[in-house]
């Protein structure tokens, strides 16, 4: 298994929002996770990344083989766990070369492998950036300072693409987009699909899964999940809304 | 560049925490310990000086006495006790050198754990380096090349001798004898310092650069700097400075004065790393000084930059006197404070001409318990018409224990000035550290590099050499401040 999580149990704040939810991943596949505002989709994303005030009370989730509670953030970073985030944070004054390139050594350097330098970097991003329309002027702006919507998604890509990572977690990442951008994103994550990686797309809507198709869908509502099926799973929720899948399941 | 990633590779040698801590064992010639009249009379006796000099000595020290500590600053300290300490230290033998091969080996030691040795320093392309341990300056390198352009760069205790019409000309021309307690301090006791004159219409060939360092202990250290850009000059000159670690703190009270005349052009770079003491306040630098230039011909330009990331207390705000018509004075600024440091620092911009501009960026991040404060002055005189200042002052905190304060001061007597002054807080916010780390920085790497983005209108001041030994420094000295 790439990803074992069992009954977990995470609060913000105090307040309890993963109630008890479980689901596995094998290697390269892909799994959605559908479901309505608040039901928790956000909260499983930062669980998994390890983020500062996302307290898990209970429950275990095992990455590869480790204990993935147990690791530092920038530990499960280096092992290969991604999270394209939603809004993607904004550092002024630090090119996004610059920014890619210290991302790109840390993580070899905790993999105990060589790091590489300016010219090797610039090669090794520009290769990757063209395919997701992403030049040279905008690898020079302030990380992500006044990008648009779509192109800070598809630098979110361009990341993934750049760190290889075994899971990757999507949350939302078409949230925001026109049709066009969205279909660019979503071809470069369809590109990225191996048999040895396997992904995580959280979304709110089916659309996204037109271009990604999905090995399984997943249904969070309250914490919980309360309904599971195939990629047709995710067009009967387009058809009946989400209130009605949930009634059903409970 | 090559110079650059030297630096680079000698800054990142030289590892995580503060690792300049070290002392070299040279037998040292001191005057007693205290100050009087006779100390006075012995430091100047040491370096051969003229009556003229002696006086002038005599003279801010006898005003000195009379004199109180400045308390206004927004710093707190225990009380130096100035009859404490040694005011004069230098190697035992005081000879030049012709050769690095008889330099004391210790001494070249020093600078190669300091990453700077001399023997490398040939190789930091179009840098000459006036390299003073402590009081007395012992090697001086490209001087044949600076001398075909015929710019004197030499100790100041050799200026002294060998150019004392230049030397008497300008001394105290900046900064009175009696400008403040610490310059006036200086001017009794200053050991040694540069002297820089650039003539008519040369534009220097290469950067200039001093490496300041404190090694004897409980010695204050007193440099005395003194630039002049004769009309129609450029020289753009680089100071950097480390210092061992020691327990007891240390006085560091330098002065520097900058001459620009006519369409001169001065570019002063300061990269500041005394010992800021440890991660319980004990020990580190005092560092007051003094820094002031006088954009006395129409058209000159003086720009000032500084990294200050040392000291335990740092009082310091290098000014620009735009005395003639058209004149140009910049400030850019970053000040680190970690741990107990405290600083107060800023500049003064004093619009004397017409048409006169000038320009203020600073930068004060704050981590651990420290306090930094901006402390500036925009002030524009009846006849400065037109003058422009722009002031842009940003506070960064790390964590819930340290301090930002800034105190500017607008003074506009002419109507038709205008000042603007911009500032912001704010916090290296969670979202940023957590996207960082996911990407698999650590928690310090991700700090340098957010509060480099931070520095970044001021880190493209300085030049290639000690851009790169400032992006380090920056990490370095933040070390420990989150987490």
């Amino acid at each position: 298994m790439m990803l074992e999580i069992k009954d977990l149990h995470a609060s913000v704040g105090g307040k309890e929002i993963l109630k008890g939810l479980t689901l596995s991943m094998r290697a390269g596949e892909v799994h959605a996770i559908m479901g309505p505002n608040g039901s928790g989709k956000s909260t499983l994303s930062y669980v998994l990344a390890g983020r500062e005030g996302y307290e898990v009370t209970g429950g275990s989730v095992t990455y590869d083989g480790h204990d993935l509670l147990a690791m530092k953030i920038e530990e499960r970073a280096a092992k290969g766990v991604f999270l394209a985030m939603q809004y993607p944070v904004e550092i002024p004054g630090v090119t996004t070369l610059t920014f890619l390139k210290t991302a790109l050594n840390a993580q070899r350097r905790a993999r105990g492998e060589p790091e590489l330098d300016a010219m090797n970097i610039l090669k090794f991003v520009r290769q990757r950036a063209t395919a997701l329309q992403i030049n040279e002027e905008m690898l020079k702006r302030a990380l992500n300072v006044g990008f648009s919507g779509g192109e800070k998604k598809r630098l979110e890509i361009l990341q993934m693409k750049l760190f290889e990572p075994k899971l990757a977690i999507l949350d939302e990442t078409d949230s925001g987009l026109d049709i066009d951008a969205l279909k660019l994103v979503a071809e470069g994550v369809e590109a990225l699909r191996t048999p040895e990686r396997s992904m995580l797309v959280i979304t709110h809507y089916q659309r996204l899964l037109n271009y990604i198709v999905p090995d399984r869908v997943h249904v969070l509502a309250d914490g919980r999940i309360v309904a599971a099926g195939g990629k047709e799973l995710a067009l009967e929720l387009e058809a009946k809304g989400y209130a009605d899948v949930i009634k059903v399941s409970a | 560049m090559s110079a650059g990633s030297d630096t680079k590779d000698q800054v990142a040698a030289l590892g995580e925490k503060y690792k300049y801590g070290f002392v070299t064992d040279i037998e040292m010639e001191r005057a007693p310990k205290g100050l009087n009249e006779d100390i006075v009379r012995f430091i100047s006796a040491k370096k051969g000086e003229p009556d003229w000099m002696l006086d002038w000595r005599m003279a801010a020290y006898r005003r000195w006495c009379e004199m109180t500590e400045p308390s206004w600053a927004r710093l707190h300290y225990n009380k130096i006790d100035y009859q404490a300490s040694y005011y004069y230290a230098a190697p035992k033998s005081t000879d030049k050198y012709k050769d690095l091969a008889e330099v004391d080996p210790k001494l070249l030691d020093t600078y190669t754990k300091l990453g700077i040795p001399l023997s490398e320093q040939k190789m930091l392309a179009g840098v000459a380096v006036d390299a003073v341990f402590d009081s007395v300056s012992v090697a001086t390198t490209f001087k044949e090349k600076l001398n075909q352009a015929g710019v004197i760069f030499c100790p100041i205790s050799e200026a002294i001798r060998e150019y004392p019409e230049l030397v008497r000309k300008y001394l105290g021309s900046v900064v009175p004898v009696t400008d403040n307690f610490f310059a006036t301090l200086n001017s009794a006791v200053f050991s040694d310092g540069t002297f820089v004159y650039v003539p008519k219409g040369v534009r220097c060939p290469m950067e200039l650069s001093t490496y300041f360092r404190i090694n004897a202990s409980q010695t204050g250290q007193f440099e005395r700097t003194l630039i002049v850009a004769d009309e129609g000059a450029y020289v753009s000159y680089l100071e950097g400075c480390t210092a061992p670690m020691r327990d007891e703190n240390q006085l560091h009270a330098a002065v520097v004065e900058l001459v620009a005349l006519e369409n001169a052009e001065i570019k002063y770079s300061t990269v500041q790393n005394w010992y800021p003491g440890d991660e319980e306040g004990k020990g580190g630098i005092y560092n007051f000084v003094t820094k002031r230039g006088d954009c006395r011909g129409a058209r000159s330009k003086i720009s000032w930059t500084q990294v200050e990331t040392g000291s335990a207390i740092t009082w310091k705000y290098p000014s620009c006197i735009l005395r003639g018509d058209d004149t140009v004075g910049e400030f850019y600024s970053i000040a680190i404070t970690n741990n107990y440091q405290q600083a107060d620092t800023g500049t003064k911009m004093i619009h004397l001409g017409k048409n006169t501009r000038s320009r203020i960026i600073s930068k004060g991040i704050s981590a651990g318990r420290a306090q930094n404060t901006y402390r500036g002055l925009v002030s524009v005189h009846p006849r400065a018409n037109n003058a422009r200042n722009y002031t842009q002052c940003d506070s960064l905190l790390i964590g819930g224990k340290c301090g930002a304060h800034t105190v500017p001061y607008i003074e506009s007597r002419n109507p038709t000035a205008k000042v603007e002054h911009e500032a912001t807080t704010s916090k290296i916010a969670e979202d940023q550290l957590f996207y960082c780390l996911q990407r698999g920085m650590t928690q310090e790497e991700a700090v340098a590099l957010i509060v480099n983005g931070f520095c970044k209108e001021v880190l493209q001041q300085l030049p290639m050499e000690f851009a790169v030994e400032a992006q380090k420094l920056v990490g370095i000295s933040l070390e420990g401040s989150v987490g």
